[in-house]
């Protein structure tokens, strides 16, 4: 792809935690409507990359760069507010609000304004959360929870999605039909995507790009297609039971 | 059914008649099933079929509305676990498990993890504290073993050099292979893992797959698992129970269930490896779209079993499989095939349901030709959407195109939107995707044509 203006570049992050460096200089992009996915083992950084994206911890050097703003040191909320969502891992849902008040809150930034037609997408795609739309986010099943935050995420009409091992914890099909769901807001509405993934195989499937980090480092990056091809990747995440 | 649950002897965990309720929700309904002694038994499911639920009545989390419970210990001994408090269920009927959240104690380190988790003999043998104190012998050779205990299982888990970590601080991973290795400190003769391959990539799990093996070989304990990572169902355990809204809809080995077409449309979609080879011959045929081509490949795949086996029965995929990968890739040898077997699998939809209710004026009973036109070229129209137009006989661009204002209003109405068809402007996306298909003919029965 040649390079047009970055919707999200990250530029030579360094994270911390404590005195604990999670990130050594991670240089990322994602250009408009792009799909991007990030893979690398348990404790390689990528969440912590996610979560910095949304200054939770922040970046300690380097800079974060959303269409064409420098928003590394912006306060989380405001970052939230120029339409960057996020479905963390871990599903952190509103565990006393109901299914209708989690979307609710995920719509706020438009006032509900469109809550009707943006919530029977969100049904569309997972007809569960419907059937369970009263009861309180905490009672629901793990993979329900799951569904939720993501339907949450999708609420706030963003422009940029980061999504957090969407598919942990989820039935077959269900992953299926939420990876067919992002490429179909992606062709239709030119949404980006930056998605982390254990399931590497579906995740590169899905993706334009792809990372590859290890340690906190990216090791390596290319077409969805090469990195699919390059028996190192293959060996680390790929074999070993596909997915 | 009852009878011959009970019968069986070599059961470690009989199910039986198991019922759970909140409130006006069921969340299990009427469910039998059991757990062979030393055997792997999975339990998968849809997202919310209730199998957490069974592991909680199981662990005396919860108190189960009704049935019952039987535990039966290798020295024979038959406990109900229904009617008994969680921690004597640890301790007596020797139920040990983990969590899809994990909940390690995340302040204390690894090893104070594991010794936790050996409370129960320590506390026996330093007389509740007080001869402990006293520095009796008994609870020093107790406490050395308690810690060569733990070292053992941070061995097996490979996690002996983060001993003196706060497990907080581990990775994903490990996290999740130290709860295995808190359960098995207490010795248990069962145990329940809770998604244990859950956030795990595709080698870590053939290793969690290994480390379960492992330790049923070694110390014989039976294993209770849920699962949605087939490459771990389907490799390790003996015995799959497949639950559904509370039910249980198939029960079997792995690779009776895996065949069950009920499995297939609630759970599995279609075979992995199927989607496998379909995204190498894709590929090998240079389609670009490949995800969007494995799932319209489940979808029809669904509605293919769906409607031709409403109740069970040998399930083909290879037609469904064979019109999904004709129908994308484009390569003239397989298109000799597709004509007739897209033409068989909508004679099949046909005959099964034909047109339902509700549909618009222009309905058709097939498509013309045999063959439908790709809807979900039109912005706003996905593959279910799709599929629930076929449902009520729209196949064509034309049709749509030609929709009037009560058409519109039907169709609004199955499809349970509103606004959303004007508001995208199908029928004029329609109109001129006609047209161009018009244009240039879509290929027809005779295949072939290079």
């Amino acid at each position: 792809m040649a390079e047009p203006q970055a919707l999200l570049s990250i530029e030579n992050v360094e994270t911390y935690y404590g005195n604990i460096r999670a990130l050594s200089g991670v240089t990322v992009h994602a250009n408009p409507g792009e799909i991007v996915t990030l893979i690398g083992a348990n404790g390689a950084g990528k969440s912590t990359l996610m979560m910095t994206i949304f200054g939770m911890p922040r970046a300690r050097t380097g800079r974060i760069v959303f269409d064409g703003k420098d928003i590394t040191k912006l306060p989380t909320h405001e970052i939230a507010r120029l339409r960057i969502a996020q479905s963390p891992e871990g599903r952190r849902i509103f565990p006393r609000m109901t299914v209708q008040e989690n979307l609710q809150m995920g719509a706020s930034l438009d006032n509900l304004q469109f809550f009707d037609e943006d919530s029977r997408m969100v049904f569309d795609l997972f007809p569960r959360l419907k059937e369970r739309i009263n009861q309180r986010g905490g009672t629901l099943s793990g993979g329900e929870q799951q569904m939720l935050a993501i339907g949450r995420a999708l609420m706030a009409r963003p422009r940029l999605l980061l999504l957090d091992e969407p598919s942990l914890g989820l039935a077959p099909l269900i992953i299926k039909h939420i990876f067919e769901a992002i490429k179909e807001l992606n062709k239709h509405t030119g949404l980006t995507v930056f998605l982390v993934e254990q399931n590497a195989f579906g995740a590169l499937k899905l993706a334009d790009r792809g990372y590859v980090m290890v340690n906190g480092i990216v090791k390596m990056s290319g077409s969805s297609a090469d990195l699919l091809a390059n028996p190192e990747v293959r060996a680390a995440y790929l074999e070993g039971g596909r997915h | 059914m009852d009878s011959e649950v009970q019968k069986n002897t070599s059961a470690i965990l009989r199910v039986e008649r198991l019922s759970m309720k909140f409130g006006g929700l069921i969340a299990i309904n009427d469910l039998n099933f059991e757990a062979k002694r030393g055997a792997i038994t999975a339990l998968i499911g849809p997202n919310g079929a209730g199998k957490t639920t069974v592991f909680n009545c199981i662990t005396g989390f919860y108190k189960p509305t009704e049935g019952m419970l039987t535990l039966t210990r290798q020295n024979g001994e038959e406990y109900l676990l229904e009617r008994m408090a969680d921690f004597v269920i640890t301790k007596k009927a020797k139920v040990a498990r983990t969590f899809q959240n994990i909940r390690l104690f995340s302040g204390l380190t690894v090893l104070e993890n594991l010794l936790v988790a050996q409370h129960n003999p320590l506390m026996l043998s330093s007389g509740f504290t007080v001869l402990g104190l006293l520095g009796f012998p008994t609870y020093k050779k107790a406490a050395a073993d308690a810690i060569e205990k733990a070292r053992f299982w941070l061995e097996k888990i490979n996690l002996v050099d983060r001993a003196d970590d706060a497990a907080g601080d581990l990775p994903y991973g490990a996290q999740r292979r130290l709860e295995i290795a808190r359960a098995m400190c207490t010795e248990p003769e069962l145990l329940c893992l809770d998604e244990p391959a859950a956030g795990l990539n595709a080698r870590e799990s053939a290793e969690l797959n290994k480390l379960l093996l492992d330790i049923r070989a070694e110390t014989g304990t039976s294993i209770l698992l849920i699962e949605h990572d087939m490459s771990v169902v389907m490799e390790i355990s003996d015995h799959v129970v497949v639950l559904e809204y509370g039910t249980k809809i198939s029960d079997g080995t792995p690779d009776m269930v895996k065949n069950d077409p009920k499995v297939i449309a609630a759970y599995l979609g279609v075979e992995d490896e199927e989607v496998v080879e379909l995204i190498e011959q894709a590929e090998a045929a240079g389609v670009d779209d490949i995800t969007a081509a494995v799932d319209l490949l489940s979808t029809e795949a669904l509605q293919e079993i769906v409607e031709t086996h409403p109740d069970a029965g040998p399930v083909e995929l290879i037609p469904a499989t064979s019109a999904a990968k004709a129908r994308r890739a484009k390569t003239p040898a397989v298109k000799k095939t597709s004509a007739t077997t897209v033409s068989t699998a909508t004679e099949a939809a046909a005959k099964a349901g034909a047109i339902k209710a509700g549909a618009t004026a222009n309905a058709l009973t097939e498509p013309r030709g045999g063959k439908a036109d790709r809807l979900i070229l039109i912005k706003g129209i996905g593959p279910v959407n799709e599929r629930k137009l076929n449902e009520h006989g729209i196949f064509h661009f034309d049709q749509i195109a030609a929709w009037k204002k009560a058409d519109v209003i039907a169709a609004e109405a199955y499809l349970d939107f509103d606004g959303r068809i004007a508001r995208e402007d199908w029928i004029g996306q329609a109109k001129k995707l006609a047209k161009e298909s018009q244009a240039k003919p879509a290929p027809k029965k005779t295949g072939g044509a290079k």
